[in-house]
């Protein structure tokens, strides 16, 4: 401000904020809203990046070229957006729900065991075929999470606990299980780990494509970014399209009005949240059978708890999920290479903040007016 | 004897209605004067006022011949005026002397309770209340609850307890207790105002009676024992001008509602309805003529699935629904508009479209195999907008954003859309103007014309005159009258506690 000190005394703020509810938002409102509220984290990351004394505009460029620089690390990005993909939309689709599923990262952790069970259990024998192997862990980590998500449903349902409680109790089970099955059953050689699955219970990756395509060299991508994608998909097309969906967005907004509509939501309750544990089951097969390819402690670095804030940012929309997931997985890619490391987090929360923030403008017309006298 | 308290010209407006116009009351010490009046006459505003939480555009009050002007309800404390609302203001976690200190000056820091503990029960024992200073306020009963609100007012210091429909939550035999202490507390010289709507308790309490209709006064300073209840009856509900509606003689077809002995309970598990028979025709308007709380919302409930009977037998159509879901009713044909628009009619975050076809949502031409045909779902929310001039910017706004009287269209394109063959009324007509309550009616009646058995609940006398083929009164869960003449002032003396009369058969 400019003003002199004699000015600044008599000088009274002529403008205030009128803040009053939207009637109606036109469509390309939240997307630009959004768009903004991303660009002035960035804004606010850059003056805090100056504050420390780095250089935002290197820093900022660094942390584009460590995530999406070039086809390998996009490709390494991808991978990390994966699990992220499966967790956000667990998580949205029970929240749509106003089912406060904070377990995606035990559903996860059950999902990897589902599939590691076909696998060394031997459910499907070792030469089965690529696909019929690769189903049956789908199969299998689907069951796990969703098992993992009947538990908190039923009791949920029946006697009303409190699904936050239980979901994030039940992460700390499904870890502890699978630790028991990586030490005690399953331990290779007394390493906390099993053996290395077999050929057939890998997802193939691009790198495998290396002989037609050179280009694919060492892209360690795999197949469970499509099924994400493809689970991201349907799971859109569930909660927006589908008469479940309209169900579930009704329990969502109005229990009461939904049960006045005749909508069971004893049942629809146990259902959601088996479908949101067995999204996040999927999530954990994938990891196993596409990045880790054997059953251990270390398979999540908190995929499942990310995923909440993926769903928010999504505004609980599987499709728009994928894209945030995206990058998120180049923030955690990018984390590894920048130092210090909080940089890239610092920058997560900012933008989830700023986004949070800005919801307000999506429901209310805010609007700078001169002070009536 | 001087007066304790005295209004004067009392008028407090909140935006389109004036629930108070030039209001004079006054309290003597040691009465306990009742202040009678319909729901919705002001009767609670005015109390209000006297108690801190508003303020009036006009008049004044004095307090032992001074006048006052309190800012919260803090003010009018100080001067030992205290008001116990309908709904408790306690704790459920705490005990019941945590809830009493809480907000006072005393104790500082250290609690001490033990100490205190001893001090209520020392007030409560002056005044005949018993209670027990370490129960957390969960582990009791409503009628305990409310003896831990008088207690905390006491404690107080307060001189003027107003009561704000005391009775309204207990049980019988809670009321006869609460009737004691009441009497116990005016022994002692305290002051009480006792806000209701039943004349049998005010005839059974008071010393003195104001009433208020519509916000003004009708009679006040009435002694109980040179009065009637047929004349405090016509003083609350009194005549209104009738609208003139069309309707024709018809004479109703066959029976489709049909209750047999239904009881049920009310959400704290007292029993809400007695043994309540009652069959609606088809092509029949049945009015229940009630005063709020006597066991119509659990009524509108059970017949729509969403409250279970603890008695009885339901059909709709010859088919017992008795007990099943609400789905199971919504099958049979039944509509039902709710009493509670914002909390159970709709779905506030969602769109026009998407509230219009909550019950319609699992038949074609909206369900396909894949999903919700989404065209199809906005085309029926737009012809429907349109035929019952829903007015909203589009189908795609969420129904939060529109005034109750488009809300309560939402809900009848809705219910009445679907040709019901019952239709369950609650209140249709509740809060909204007098151009949106016309034009509710006059889909009610054609509704009747179209052949629909209709029960149509509400508050409002005039409404249920002009509507019904047949009026029956319910009163404390009971029906106590059955095809009996529109008649202010027995209807009103029924619905307030008056004597039963003959169940008459209806005329069919």
């Amino acid at each position: 401000m400019s003003s002199t000190t004699a000015e600044r005394r008599s000088f009274r703020w002529p403008l205030v904020l009128q803040i009053e509810p939207r009637i109606d938002s036109p469509r390309w409102l939240a997307p630009l809203v959004s768009l903004v509220a991303v660009i002035l984290a960035l804004v606010i990351g850059a003056v805090i990046l100056a504050i420390i004394g780095g250089n935002p505009f290197r820093a900022y460029a660094h942390i584009a070229g460590a995530a999406f620089g070039s086809l390998g690390v996009f490709s390494d990005t991808l991978v990390k957006a994966t699990p992220l993909i499966f967790t956000g939309t667990a998580c949205a689709v029970a929240f749509k729900m106003k089912l406060w599923n904070i377990g995606a990262e035990g559903q996860f952790f059950m999902g990897a065991l589902g599939a590691g069970v076909v696998i060394l259990a031997g459910v499907v024998s070792e030469d089965a075929s690529r696909f019929v192997t690769l189903l049956a862990m789908a199969v299998g980590g689907a069951v796990f999470g969703a098992a993992w998500g009947f538990i908190p449903g039923i009791l949920k349902a029946r006697l009303r606990v409190n699904e936050i409680i239980t979901t994030l109790m039940l992460n700390y089970i499904a870890i502890a299980l699978v630790n028991y099955f990586i030490f005690g059953v399953w331990s290779e050689g007394g390493f906390q780990m099993t053996r290395v699955f077999q050929r057939a219970a890998w997802l193939p990756r691009l790198s495998d494509l290396a002989d037609q395509f050179p280009i694919m060299r060492g892209l360690t991508t795999h197949a469970g970014f499509i099924f994400a994608v493809i689970v991201a998909i349907v799971a859109w097309y569930i909660l927006f399209r589908s008469l479940w969906g309209y169900e579930i967005r009704l329990i969502g907004d109005n229990p009461r009005a939904a049960a006045y509509a005749g909508i069971n939501i004893t049942r629809n309750t146990v259902l959601v949240l088996m479908l949101s544990g067995g999204i996040a089951g999927l999530g954990g097969m994938s990891e196993i059978a596409g990045v880790i390819h054997r059953l251990q402690g270390s398979i999540s670095p908190g995929y499942g708890f990310t995923g909440i804030i993926i769903a928010w940012l999504a505004k609980l929309n599987p499709l728009i999920v994928i894209p945030v997931s995206i990058l998120f997985g180049g923030l955690i890619l990018a984390g590894r290479e920048i130092q210090p490391a909080g940089v890239p987090r610092l920058i997560q929360g900012v933008i989830l903040f700023m986004l949070i923030a800005s919801e307000v403008f999506l429901r209310y017309r805010v609007r700078i007016v001169r002070k009536t006298a | 004897m001087d007066n304790l308290v005295e209004m004067q010209g009392i008028t407090k407006r909140f935006p389109g209605v004036i629930a108070n116009e030039d209001v004079d009351f006054e309290l003597r010490p040691g009465e306990i004067h009742a202040l009678l009046g319909e729901n919705g006459a002001g009767k609670s505003t005015l109390m209000s006022v006297l108690a801190g939480l508003y303020k009036s555009e006009e008049g004044t009050m004095l307090v032992r011949g001074n006048p006052v002007s309190f800012n919260s309800p803090r003010d009018a404390i100080d001067l030992g005026i205290g008001m116990i609302h309908q709904h408790f203001t306690l704790i459920q976690s705490q005990t019941v002397t945590e809830n009493i200190l809480l907000g006072l000056d005393e104790p500082r820091f250290l609690m001490r309770l033990s100490h205190y503990d001893k001090q209520m029960v020392h007030v409560g024992d002056q005044f005949g209340l018993q209670v027990t200073p370490d129960a957390k306020i969960w582990q009791l009963s409503v009628g305990e609850q409310q003896r831990v609100e008088i207690l905390k007012m006491l404690y107080r210091g307060v001189e003027v307890l107003i009561m704000d429909e005391p009775t309204s939550v207990l049980a019988p035999q809670e009321i006869d207790e609460l009737f004691k202490t009441l009497r116990a507390m005016v022994a002692e010289g305290k002051s009480i105002v006792f806000i209701s709507h039943k004349l049998h308790e005010v005839m059974t309490i008071a010393d003195r009676i104001t009433v208020l209709r519509q916000g003004k006064v009708t009679a006040a300073r009435l002694d109980p024992k040179q009065s009637s209840k047929a004349e405090l009856a016509n003083l609350m509900v009194g005549r209104k001008v009738l609208f003139e509606l069309e309707k024709t003689a018809k004479e109703p077809g066959d029976v489709v509602l049909d209750l047999q002995q239904v009881s049920a309970d009310n959400d704290k598990r007292l029993p809400a309805l007695h043994g309540v028979s009652l069959t609606v025709r088809s092509g029949e308007i049945v009015g229940v003529a009630g005063v709020a709380g006597n066991g119509q919302s659990e009524l509108g409930e059970i017949i729509t699935g969403l409250r279970s009977c603890t008695g009885g037998t339901i059909l709709v159509g010859g088919n017992d629904v008795t007990n099943r879901s609400a789905r199971t009713s919504i099958n049979y044909g039944v509509a039902h508009v709710p009493e509670d628009r914002n909390h159970v009619g709709t779905a506030p975050n969602l769109s026009i479209t998407d509230n219009i076809i909550m019950k319609k949502y699992r038949d074609p031409p909206l369900a396909k195999r894949t999903g919700l045909d989404r065209n199809a779902a906005q085309e029926m929310a737009k012809g429907l907008k349109e035929e019952y001039t829903i007015l909203a910017p589009s189908v795609e706004t969420p129904t939060r954003n529109l005034s109750g009287g488009n809300v309560q269209r939402v809900i009848l394109a809705r219910e009445l859309s679907s040709q019901p063959t019952l239709l369950i009324a609650m209140q249709p007509t509740r809060g909204l103007d007098v151009g949106a309550i016309e034009g509710v009616q006059r889909l009610l009646l054609e509704q009747r014309e179209a052949g629909a058995a209709i029960l149509l609940v509400s508050e409002e006398l005039e409404e249920i005159f002009s509507l019904s083929d047949r009026i029956v009164v319910i009163y404390e869960g009971e029906i106590v009258a059955d095809g009996i003449e529109a008649d202010a002032e027995k209807v009103g003396l029924l619905m307030t506690g008056g004597s039963k009369v003959h169940a008459k058969e209806p005329a069919a």
